[in-house]
């Protein structure tokens, strides 16, 4: 288990850390507890698989988010980014393309935003939260000049690769027939994982990674210290655009269809994932793992209300703002006093 | 904290410079288009009004919400030096206190509008200070602190409005939204004038301008002057409320109906905006209403030049990007700079030929 | 054949707006030495560092590292050249580890081989001594370790060069001893150290040389075992002993025996230790000693500018409380920050805002000063105070630092105070504006306002003040009135006692 790994090291926890050991703490007491008081769902395996399933790609484009926010940005573009990718590959296969080239095509325009938006933030000194806002603006916009209307994909070997799923048929379950329903996990899933692992390792071990660290907890050491700050700020939104392209292509393998308010809110639920994963706005601080179990804890949450019998269509945002509240002042006030601390 | 201090701002050009070019030339740009464009009509509506109507009337009433907004905006960017994010939510959770009362009683007569637009205010208020208090209290950067209103605040209202989009039927509100009989005036344009003298009063008659600007300026000096910084921060999310329970009422007012989805959608965004097409540094510091008002008609005038030209209310924000990084590329200090780098060069170069022509 | 020298610095200019901030300065440095460079505030020491390392470029002079002339472009070329600089404030990022501050920004490669950078990390700085591992966090280290860190990273770049700008400010005795042994390893490995601090002991513990600079020119080159610390006093400060001594006597200053307006007992703030401390309606006295020495931070506890944790005040015999500027400024006291830039001016409002402020802040938000008024007052004291600006519309970042200087004092005078705290008021401005400044004070103090004052120049305050109380290593050492007021006792004082 990757996140038990500090307890071997003789070092204290970080803030990275702490902040992440926090979040994945809270989260197996809330599905644990999930388990206790509601059992159902919860005890089997496919329950947590379905939570993969449903939101590979808001993981994917949190990984992204993660990366900028390290190094002191903010990109909400991603989920525009990941809508306009979702609409032009279901578009494209439709007209009869080729399944490698739609594949190219995800990656092509989440790198085109990336690049266009990194150079306007890095290189111009224009503000991120407008170029990406402005990049939010014209991707939601292309996506409607694409189509109004839902598109539902109706390629063949889209559709195949859409339906293969993973099974697992010992983590499966007895349905109310007898009859055992083996876990499914969908290919998106996968391609989460991987973005996931590769994002980790990258901040960890890449230099580039390192440089993000070091530009978003002082951008004037890193300067001083000889990183290019501004190439570095720039890959980190390239890499941002990237994973949304990516985070489109598993959207699509997800639903199918691409429509006009596909990952409507992505952006936001991507920021909560990752704040409450541990990542601070500020910069210098967070990890990708952290904004894994982010994700997961914002699912669970749901799926708690939903069991728990409040039906009613406004709870689930009503916890998600009430945990997002609860996480950013836990952050506040835990990162505050260790700052006193070294103080004194 | 680390502060990069990376300023958007137009200063050099004097701080209205880009707003009112960017208003000249997209007045110029639907005068060349189509000359009768900004022609004023007076139509008579349903209700027998004789009223004034026209592109222009349009732009103008159109903008209303998001100049209020965009007003109460510029005084938490000038204090915090960041942006609330909540306002859309805030304004939904708004105009749902304001149906819910406005239903509650038996008769809507002008007292209960008065009534209930006073509850909208409060409650505005009371979600204005829990965010002020994240804020200023807490030290949590705008953005992060009102994500948490952002993320529920629709959900409330809906929660408010008991799973409905209640409707309101009544002359009053239709009058707040549309026309008041016998003034040929949209009133949300009249309420945009209003908040205006408000805000005018609100600087003339008392300090605050002077005190927010030294709060968002130098945060350490207004300290030691005796300025207590977390109060004006959170007095300027107070204020934002106050605009974010009017415009929710003239959101409300204007379709007769609470959605808790639809009801000013996205502003937020066109809100952050117009402050920033108004000049106004997103930094914090110094501040000008006036800028993040035309900010605002600019927004506006370039969404009803886009429909003019048949583009679809969906499509519309595509080009609406292209013209805000063309804005901010322009605005751009590195760009500027370059610019000035340029002119220089330019006039290095005459003034050399110059010379070696004197030298012949 | 001349001395074969590691750095030499000839006649170095730098002109900035107004100032000459260097006139014709000569430095140094020798293999493995430690070079001393004392001076005042305003003395040229930092603008001397800065165009060594290329924050500034020099507008007049000449660099040679090792015999060989060169020009140093940005901070990251003197790196390049063996030139580093360890600042007060740490320039690493306390959110990596050790042994990434020592290695990151300077290698190639996509990847970061964490282990290998971690074993020779902890090679490093076993080798040197230091008390830190290379896993651990930077942030979690003591400030004494940071600073440390950031030598052994300059040092694993093969500095010739090691510039260390008051590394011991925020140190504790046994850090500092620390700090001390590792620079004397250094020395011993040939590199040139130049030292700049305010701590005069700390000079004849670990440096060979003294180099002084005072308004930006060269007092001189010293060996330290050759310049005794008062004489080295008077050198930062101004006047040559033996010229001291041949003045006569100062003139005894009236002190009428007003009543006290302002009384602390045992007050103590976060930033300051206890202190008594109390002045007479009319009296102008001053907290003296070097820079560190405790004495802004005792007047700032005075006024509440830091979160004051002990103590009583009374004002005109009654205890009063205060615990935060706006307290101190109802009771009739105003303070003139030390830091201008940050604590002083808001840059970017006018001249006429920025006079106002105080007044404003004082009369409530509900209260505000007409703009008729408003401009009545800034003419007033752009008049009174001869402030030079184009209006009183300008913006007050961009007068020169006399003139911003005067735009607050206007700001405290317009509020009529009892008491008035002037932290270096004559701080980086030039001569005439700080006669002025001078004149005023005793001006105020004839019309019974009471005032503190606070100056690096103890010339100034000798001129100003009727009494003195003299700081050193943050605890009040002595208070000097009548007859000891004269500069010899000061400095003996500030020195430590011995003459």
């Amino acid at each position: 288990m990757k996140h038990f790994s500090f307890l071997k090291r003789k070092e204290p926890l970080n803030d990275t850390q702490l902040l992440m050991a926090i979040t994945i703490g809270i989260f197996l007491i809330m599905y644990v507890s999930a388990i206790m008081l509601f059992g159902g769902g919860f005890n089997h395996a496919q329950q947590i698989f379905d939570m993969l399933n449903d939101n590979a790609s808001l993981i994917i484009v949190s990984c992204g988010l993660t990366i900028v926010m390290i190094g002191g940005g903010i990109d909400i573009s991603v989920g525009a980014v990941t809508s306009l990718t979702v609409m032009s590959c279901v578009l494209y296969l439709n007209r009869g393309g080729n399944i490698y080239v739609s594949i190219l095509l995800a990656l092509g325009i989440g790198l085109a935003f990336g690049l266009v938006q990194g150079f306007l933030i890095s290189y111009l000194e224009i503000q991120p939260f407008i170029v990406t806002l402005a990049g939010m603006f014209f991707a939601r916009g292309m996506t409607t000049i694409l189509s109004v209307n839902p598109q539902k994909a109706a390629h063949k070997t889209f559709n195949a690769l859409r339906a293969k799923k993973i099974e697992i048929s010992w983590l499966g379950y007895k349905a109310r027939n007898g009859n055992l329903v083996p876990a499914r996990i969908e290919l998106g899933v996968l391609v989460a994982l991987v973005c996931v692992i590769f994002v980790f390792l990258m901040l960890r071990y890449i230099r580039m990674g390192r440089n993000t660290y070091a530009m978003g907890g002082n951008q004037q050491s890193a300067l001083m210290l000889g990183i290019n700050v501004k190439r570095t700020r720039f890959m980190t939104y390239v890499l941002s655009g990237l994973l949304s392209g990516i985070a489109g292509y598993v959207f699509m393998l997800h639903t199918g269809a691409g429509n006009a308010t596909n990952a409507a809110g992505m952006e936001m639920n991507a920021i909560a994932s990752s704040i409450i994963g541990g990542t601070l706005l500020t910069g210098g601080v967070g990890n990708v793992i952290g904004t894994f179990f982010g994700t997961l804890s914002l699912t669970t949450i749901k799926k708690i209300v939903v069991t728990s019998g409040l039906n009613d269509p406004w709870w689930q945002s009503i916890t998600t703002g009430g945990m997002l509240c609860f996480f950013i002042l836990l952050q506040s006030v835990v990162l505050g006093k260790r700052s006193k601390k070294k103080n004194t | 904290m680390k502060k990069t201090t990376k300023k958007f701002s137009f200063n050099g050009f004097g701080q209205l410079t880009i707003p009112l070019i960017a208003i000249a030339l997209l007045v110029v740009f639907n005068l060349i288009r189509d000359p009768g464009f900004f022609s004023i009509g007076i139509s008579h509506n349903s209700n027998g009004n004789a009223v004034l109507s026209g592109n222009l009337i349009s732009i103008i009433n159109g903008a209303s919400e998001l100049a209020i907004l965009a007003m109460g905006m510029t005084l938490v960017t000038a204090a915090c030096g960041g942006q609330d994010i909540s306002v859309g939510a805030a304004a939904a959770i708004a105009g749902s206190v304001f149906v819910k009362v406005l239903k509650a009683s038996s008769s809507i007569s002008g007292v209960t509008v008065i009534l209930a637009f006073l509850c909208a205010c409060v409650v505005a208020m009371i979600f204005g200070s829990f965010n002020g208090t994240l804020v200023a209290v807490f030290r949590i950067q705008p953005m992060i602190a009102t994500l948490i209103l952002y993320t529920c605040g629709r959900s409330i209202a809906y929660w408010i409005n008991g799973g409905a989009t209640p409707t309101v039927t009544s002359s009053i509100v239709n009058a707040i939204g549309s026309f008041i009989p016998g003034i040929p005036v949209p009133t949300p344009v009249i309420i945009v004038v209003v908040m205006g003298i408000l805000f005018w009063l609100l600087f003339h008659f008392t300090s605050l301008r002077l005190f927010t600007q030294s709060v968002g300026i130098n945060g350490s000096a207004a300290r030691l002057n005796g300025i207590d910084a977390r109060f004006i921060k959170l007095l300027s999310f107070i204020i934002l409320g106050v605009c974010v329970a009017v415009s929710g009422c003239i959101g409300v007012s204007r379709l007769g109906l609470i959605n808790h989805e639809t009801l000013l959608l996205d502003v937020e965004m066109d809100t952050i905006l117009a402050v920033a097409i108004g000049g106004n540094n997103l930094g914090g510091g110094k501040f000008k209403l006036s800028g993040s008002v035309i900010g605002a008609y600019v927004i506006q005038m370039l969404t009803i030049t886009l429909y003019a030209m048949k583009v679809s209310s969906t499509d519309v924000k595509a080009y609406k990007a292209i013209v805000i990084i063309l804005l901010v590329v322009i605005g751009s200090p590195v760009i500027k700079e370059k610019f000035s780098r340029f002119l220089a060069r330019l006039s290095d170069k005459r003034r050399k030929v110059s010379v070696k022509g004197a030298e012949e | 054949m001349q001395e074969e020298y590691l750095l030499t610095m000839r006649r170095i200019d730098k002109r900035f707006p107004g100032v000459l901030a260097l006139n014709g300065v000569d430095f140094t440095l020798r293999d493995g030495e430690i070079h001393a460079l004392m001076g005042e505030n305003g003395a040229g020491k930092s603008t001397l560092i800065k165009v060594l390392t290329g924050v500034y470029q020099m507008d007049g002079g000449e660099i040679r590292l090792e015999g060989k002339p060169m020009v140093i472009h940005s901070p990251q070329d003197a790196q390049k050249k063996g030139i580093s600089t360890v600042y007060q404030e740490i320039t690493l990022c306390p959110n990596l580890t050790v042994a990434e501050n020592i290695f990151i920004g300077r290698g190639k490669g996509v990847w970061v081989r964490q282990k290998s950078l971690e074993k020779r990390a902890d090679e490093i700085l076993s080798k040197l001594g230091i008390p830190a591992r290379s896993t651990q966090l930077l942030g979690s280290c003591s400030l004494a370790v940071q600073q440390m860190v950031a030598i052994a990273r300059a040092v694993d770049m093969n500095c010739k060069v090691l510039i260390l700008d008051e590394p011991t400010s925020s140190l504790d005795d046994k850090e500092v001893n620390r700090l001390f042994d590792l620079m004397r390893d250094l020395k011993s490995r040939g590199v040139g150290i130049i030292f700049v601090t305010h701590f005069l002991d700390q000079v004849y513990a670990v440096s060979d040389r003294i180099t002084v600079l005072r308004n930006g020119e060269l007092v001189g080159e010293y060996l330290t075992e050759e310049l005794p610390q008062i004489q080295l006093v008077s050198k930062m400060i101004g006047k040559e002993l033996e010229e001291l001594s041949s003045l006569s006597e100062t003139e005894e200053k009236k002190t009428e025996e007003k009543e006290i307006l302002y009384e602390a007992e045992g007050l103590s703030s976060t930033e300051a230790l206890p202190f008594d401390f109390a002045i007479r309606r009319g009296e102008v006295n001053g907290f003296t000693g070097l820079l560190g020495s405790g004495r802004s931070e005792s007047v700032r506890a005075i006024f509440g500018a830091d979160k004051v944790t002990g103590g009583t005040v009374r004002i005109n015999g009654k205890p009063v409380k205060i615990s935060k500027p706006v307290d101190a400024m109802k009771h009739g006291i105003g303070y003139l920050a030390e830091d201008r830039k940050r604590d002083g001016i808001i840059a970017e409002l006018s001249v006429r805002e920025n006079i106002i402020l105080a007044l404003q802040v004082m009369n409530g938000m509900f209260k505000p000063i007409s703009r008729s008024e408003s401009e009545a007052f800034a003419d007033e004291y752009i008049k009174v105070l001869n402030i030079k600006t184009a209006s009183r519309e300008t913006p007050v970042g961009s007068l020169s630092g006399g003139n911003q200087q005067k735009v607050i004092l206007a700001r405290w005078l317009l509020t009529h105070p009892d008491y008035l705290i002037l932290d270096e008021p004559t701080r980086g401005i030039d001569v005439g504006t700080k006669l002025e400044i001078q004149k005023l004070v005793l001006k105020l103090a004839e019309e019974g306002v009471s005032v503190t004052f606070i100056s690096s120049e103890v010339e100034e305050m000798l001129r100003t003040c009727s009494r003195l109380i003299v700081m050193r290593d943050r605890h009040v050492v002595g208070e000097l009135t009548g007859q000891d007021l004269n500069q010899t006792q000061v400095m003996k004082t500030i020195a430590g006692g011995e003459a």
